[in-house]
């Protein structure tokens, strides 16, 4: 019985759970979080199970209504998506989860409408990847982008600034992305991604089809913060507060790498993408400048958000890379990256937002060695996912970017190859700047004992999700081939 | 006896051992004794798998899948065996020397001293018996990470340069190493070390099999030290002076010579070596590697850049000795490992002894100093006169299978480099003896010997160089063990 | 040539409005004029769902007593206006949001200009 309505339970704990919110949440405004972390925490137990039962019996196709596509909507819940799925909602539990001190610090007397806010975004990144249908799949995009300027906007005093730059640039991505979606309907007549397969190989010289193919690209590669649409993602996560910025920054641009996937992979088809101009190809381009630029312009920051910003840039290169290389390893490489880079991003963020909530700011160049005694559980959790962050074994990041390598090898493509090498290097560069600054003296400033200092770490609730995600990294590591293994079996070719 | 899980154990012992030593940091007798129980623990169970290695045996554990069809495996064969003797035997002597060493010279943060020393030969451990280059890497990895801390110790900006450089020249080489293996493992499908090579099924072209070696060479190479690529080794001589004895001398260092090994003799193959000409290559880098550091040694008036020098040019002894692609060749390069790890270690132990005691860094102000530490100073003199190749210590030993190597292979411009390096060794370790000996010093009234917990790992490094030298069997087998390796890469190709 | 034109009246009134929204969005330093930019765009691609929408003789998806349900040639194509509707209701929330947001930023900066904003940010 469940398991038959497993997609629309999962994105239904949202919306209850975005009404709940507020009906308790005027009552009682300190129920607003655990609500919330109940309601992801549900969400994200039922898409574990999920992704089981799809492993055990298949694709679920599931009809709003019993009304059947092309009529109905309807949500796919195949290999993909149920990944993602996965993914989303155990990272945003823990996000959610750790966002509770954070709350009280930043916005206090708003946690009802932040927690609300967050349900329906979710259940628009939910809908977004469960749906079947293109246009549903438009509306599902605005949802979650209407909620998320507004978590955006709560935050520093430019965050408003932020988040309208990005409404402005994330709003024209999207009505791209409804243009394109319409030129595909005028051609084929129908917005079910499934039934639109099949008919797009009799139009594949069209001009409608190959415009329709760009405009979505480029509508949701602004989404993706896919370079160079990526402008609006710097600000946005530096000046939001630190609890936005950790639920948004893990998970946000995945899912539009998503809707990449969703569009090269399955409705076109790599060939037929390629039929008229080797649009993977160049996508993996942009990819490879992204990741490049990400990472230098990584090393130029001293807010440690922002770095950590910029670094997003470059780590969401290496999936669309992955996605450009078309071959298994290179799909399983990008969907193992796109599991590791939430964790570990969750967890970065995280850590910044323990020092912000702790030190009242997280600016490396303030940072000191004192840091090692008064948070060594944030510090420890920050090793633990840079080195991830760099790719170093056993850990996470090694594992995806291994795969990543050897999907290079097969295609014989030795610029991505030495991209990917290079931009390591790039990522030692500036974490292990920041390791300096935490754990050593500094000279440079004439320091010339350790500094010592109380312990003084943050309080369980929010150390315990940072933790938990850090050690995952290493479970992760060495569960990669089982993983690995389920995610080859999902390829599409 | 089911051995199978001792490889396991040898490695994680020290990395057990982390929680403890970093538990009883406040209680600093309590801390060292569990590095020392931990460095005793491993070379015993490091020793149980010899008799089975002098057999010719090895151990394998399968562990966990790390990738598909690419498993976290450990293998003592005879090679890591050898290696792991050697690297967990001188632990012992280094960590006594260590707690001598920093609690004369009043080290700050010596729990992360120690700890990071116990995960260095966990990882080093883990690299000798690593059965395939996925479990290399993670090791390998392992090792420039644990270093880290150690080469940063002080943390004055030297040091923090000096680290920075480190990884630098690490972390490429370590991502080299990736996309090395990430190459072989798409055009074998496998990455086992295996005697004798993984090509030998697949037939690739010349300029294909040329990229992959260089990777490589550029990979192990920094490790190594063959120059080009051996900057990070003198900058990292800021490090504590035990850190450059164990870690410069023996663990990271004999870590890449080692990975030479492993990539000529089991990812290669002699045979394959030999065909595509890569060894010659490999020949010009560590001939040209073992003159250039010799005169650059010269140059060095602190005595542990000099030390470092002579270290960059006696590991390229032991890669030109594989490079040689001849069972004598191989068998003296192999012996040069552990000659060259005693000898330099003792001259290490010296230099921070002579730190500690006297506070003298630079060669010019050794004048004399053998009147106030004679032993010290006496088993220096061991230590350079083998290495400089001079009976009956065993420098000489190793260096007359190199020259039998290269006259085997009828080589003669490995003899010459060797004769020419010889001489230069020594001229430049002999100013060193004379100023200490005959030089009259100054302002050393007062001062003794160094502590004895620095002395006799001193004297005991010093006299097994000499016993090695003089019965190259001793204890170990070490001499048999390298014959039968060497054996065994070069039987293993011809069917 | 003309008749290319005037035949694909609605598609050039949509790609023109399109270009006016999207250099509104770059080009304008006022972030009004921006949003305003943003609601052109918007209205572009409605009007190009609801011409795609269009039939010769065809009247407008109302239920007409005189027109049996089943003559659907006799109707425009219902879908794309539902959509649509959807859509414009997508595109007044989010000048609604835009709106908010803009209100916030003049209540710190006291500035709508884009110039001047940055220079009060950093």
């Amino acid at each position: 019985m469940i398991e038959t309505h497993l997609p629309a339970l999962i994105a239904l704990t949202f919306v209850l759970f975005s009404i709940l919110i507020p009906a308790f949440g005027l009552w009682r405004r300190e129920l607003s979080q655990p609500l919330a972390v109940i309601g992801s925490g549900l969400a994200g137990g039922l898409s574990i199970y999920g992704f089981i039962e799809y492993l055990n019996h298949g694709a679920i196709r599931y009809s709003f209504g019993g009304w059947e596509p092309p009529v109905g909507i309807e949500f796919v819940y195949d290999g993909l998506s149920g990944f993602f799925v996965m993914v989303i909602n155990v990272v945003a539990f823990f996000s959610i989860w750790h966002s509770g001190g954070i709350a009280k610090r930043e916005f206090p007397g708003k946690e009802m409408p932040y927690y609300a806010l967050a349900m329906l975004m979710l259940l628009g990144f939910n809908g977004i990847v469960m749906t079947g249908d293109l246009f549903n799949l438009f509306v599902f995009l605005e949802i979650s982008s209407l909620a998320g300027y507004a978590l955006i906007a709560i935050g520093d005093r430019p965050a408003p600034y932020a988040a309208f730059r990005y409404l402005i640039i994330g709003t024209a991505g999207g009505t791209l992305y409804l243009l394109g979606a319409g030129l595909l309907y005028t051609v084929t007549g129908t917005l079910n991604i499934i039934d639109m397969t099949p008919m797009l190989p009799h139009f594949a010289e069209s001009t409608a089809v190959v415009a329709g193919l760009i405009l979505m690209i480029v509508g949701i590669g602004v989404k993706a913060a896919l370079f160079p649409m990526h402008g609006w993602l710097p600000d946005s996560y530096t000046y939001a507060s630190s609890s936005s910025t950790t639920l948004i920054a893990p998970i946000g641009t995945k899912v539009a790498a998503y809707v990449l996937f969703r569009i090269i992979f399955y409705l076109f088809g790599v060939d037929l993408v390629d039929a008229t101009a080797p649009f993977t190809y160049l996508v993996g381009v942009l990819a490879c400048i992204g990741i490049i630029y990400g990472s230098i312009m990584a090393i130029a920051q001293s807010e440690l958000k922002r770095m950590l910003a910029y670094s997003s840039i470059s780590q969401i290169g290496y999936i669309i890379m992955g996605l450009s290389l078309a071959n298994p390893w290179g799909f399983a490489g990008a969907l193992l990256h796109v599991l590791n880079h939430a964790v570990m991003k969750a967890c970065l963020f995280m850590v910044a937002g323990n020092l912000r909530a702790k030190e009242g700011h997280s600016d490396i160049s303030l940072f000191d060695d004192s840091y090692r005694k008064k948070y060594p559980w944030t510090m420890t959790a920050f090793s633990i996912a840079a080195i991830s962050m760099i790719g170093l074994p056993p850990l996470a990041g090694f594992f995806s970017k291994w795969y990543l390598v050897l999907g290079t090898i097969d295609n014989s493509n030795w610029i991505f190859l030495a991209v990917i090498v290079i931009s390591s290097l790039l990522n030692a560069v500036y974490f292990f700047r920041v390791y300096e600054k935490m754990y050593m003296m500094d000279p440079y400033k004439g320091q010339k004992e350790p500094k010592d200092g109380e312990y003084n770490d943050v309080k369980g609730s929010m150390l315990w999700p940072t933790s938990i995600l850090a050690v995952s990294l290493i479970v992760i590591g060495f569960a990669n081939a089982v993983i690995v293994g389920v995610l080859l079996d999902i390829f599409p070719m | 006896m089911d051995l199978s899980l001792v490889p396991l154990f040898a490695i994680l012992i020290s990395l057990i051992a982390v929680v403890p030593i970093m538990l009883s940091s406040e209680k600093p007798n309590l801390r060292e004794f569990w590095t020392i129980l931990a460095a005793l623990i491993k070379f015993g169970l490091v020793l149980t798998l010899l008799p089975g290695a002098l057999e010719g045996k090895s151990v394998e554990l399968h562990i966990v899948d790390l990738a598909p069809g690419l498993p976290l495996a450990l293998k003592a064969d005879p090679m890591g065996v050898f290696f792991a003797v050697i690297a967990s035997g001188l632990w012992i002597f280094t960590s006594f020397y260590s707690i001598g060493y920093v609690r004369g010279a009043g080290e700050m943060k010596q729990t992360r001293y120690f700890a990071s020393f116990a995960v260095c030969l966990s990882a080093t451990i883990g690299i000798a018996f690593s059965a395939n280059l996925l479990t290399f890497i993670l090791f390998y990895e392992m090792l420039t990470l644990a270093t880290y801390p150690l080469v940063i110790h002080n943390e004055k900006q030297e040091a923090i340069e000096g680290g920075r450089k480190y990884l630098a020249f690490t972390l490429t080489a370590g991502l080299l190493l990736v996309a090395a293996s990430a190459l072989v493992y798409s055009y074998t499908g496998t990455l086992d070390f295996t005697p004798g090579g993984l090509f030998t099924e697949v037939d690739l072209p010349q300029h294909v099999m040329l990229i992959i070696f260089v990777l490589f060479l550029a990979a192990v190479g920094v490790k190594a030290g063959i120059m080009p690529i051996h900057g990070w080794l003198p900058a990292a001589m800021v490090a504590p002076t035990p850190v450059s004895a164990l870690l410069h001398a023996v663990a990271v260092v004999k870590s890449g010579v080692f990975a030479v090994i492993r990539v000529v003799g089991y990812v290669f193959g002699v045979d394959v070596m030999a065909g595509y000409g890569l060894g010659e290559i490999l020949i010009v880098f560590a001939g040209f590697t073992i003159i250039v550091a010799s005169l650059l040694a010269f140059a060095q008036d602190n005595l542990k850049r000099r030390l470092a020098y002579s270290t960059v040019g006696h590991l390229s002894y032991i890669v030109l000795g594989v490079a040689m692609l001849t069972p004598l060749g191989m068998t003296g390069g192999i012996m040069h490992i552990a000659a060259h790890a005693t000898m330099k270690i003792t001259l290490f132990f010296c230099a921070g002894a002579i730190y500690v005691n006297l506070h003298r860094t630079e060669i010019s102000n050794l004048n004399g100093i053998a009147k106030v530490m004679p032993w010290t100073m006496g088993a220096f003199t061991i230590g350079s006169l083998g290495l400089a190749g001079i009976p009956p210590i065993n420098g000489f030993f190793s260096k007359w299978y190199l020259a039998m190597g290269s006259l085997e292979g009828d080589m003669l411009v490995p003899i010459f480099i060797l004769v020419l390096s010889g001489l230069l060794n020594a001229g430049y370790f002999f100013p060193i003896l004379h100023r200490a000996y005959f030089k009259k010093g100054e302002g050393l009234e007062g001062y003794g010997e160094a502590s004895p917990l620095m002395v006799v790992p001193i004297m005991i490094t010093a006299t097994l160089s000499v016993l090695f030298g003089l019965f190259p069997n001793l204890f170990f087998g070490f001499f048999d063990l390298a014959v039968d390796i060497s054996t065994s890469l070069f039987n293993s190709g011809a069917p | 040539m003309l008749e290319f034109f005037i035949g694909h009246y609605a598609y050039w009134l949509v790609i023109i409005l399109l270009c006016v929204g999207i250099y509104g969005i770059l080009f304008k330093k006022n972030l009004i004029k921006k949003t305003i930019g943003l609601a052109v765009l918007q209205i572009s691609v409605v009007i190009y769902w609801v011409a795609i929408a269009s039939k010769e003789g065809a009247t407008v998806t109302t239920l007409d007593p005189n027109i049996p349900v089943d003559q659907v040639a006799n109707y425009l194509n219902p879908l794309t206006h539902t959509l649509m509707l959807t859509a414009i209701v997508v595109g007044v929330a989010t000048l609604g949001v835009a709106f908010t947001l803009l209100m916030a930023i003049y209540n710190r900066y006291e500035t709508l200009d884009e110039q001047e904003l940055l220079d009060k940010i950093q």
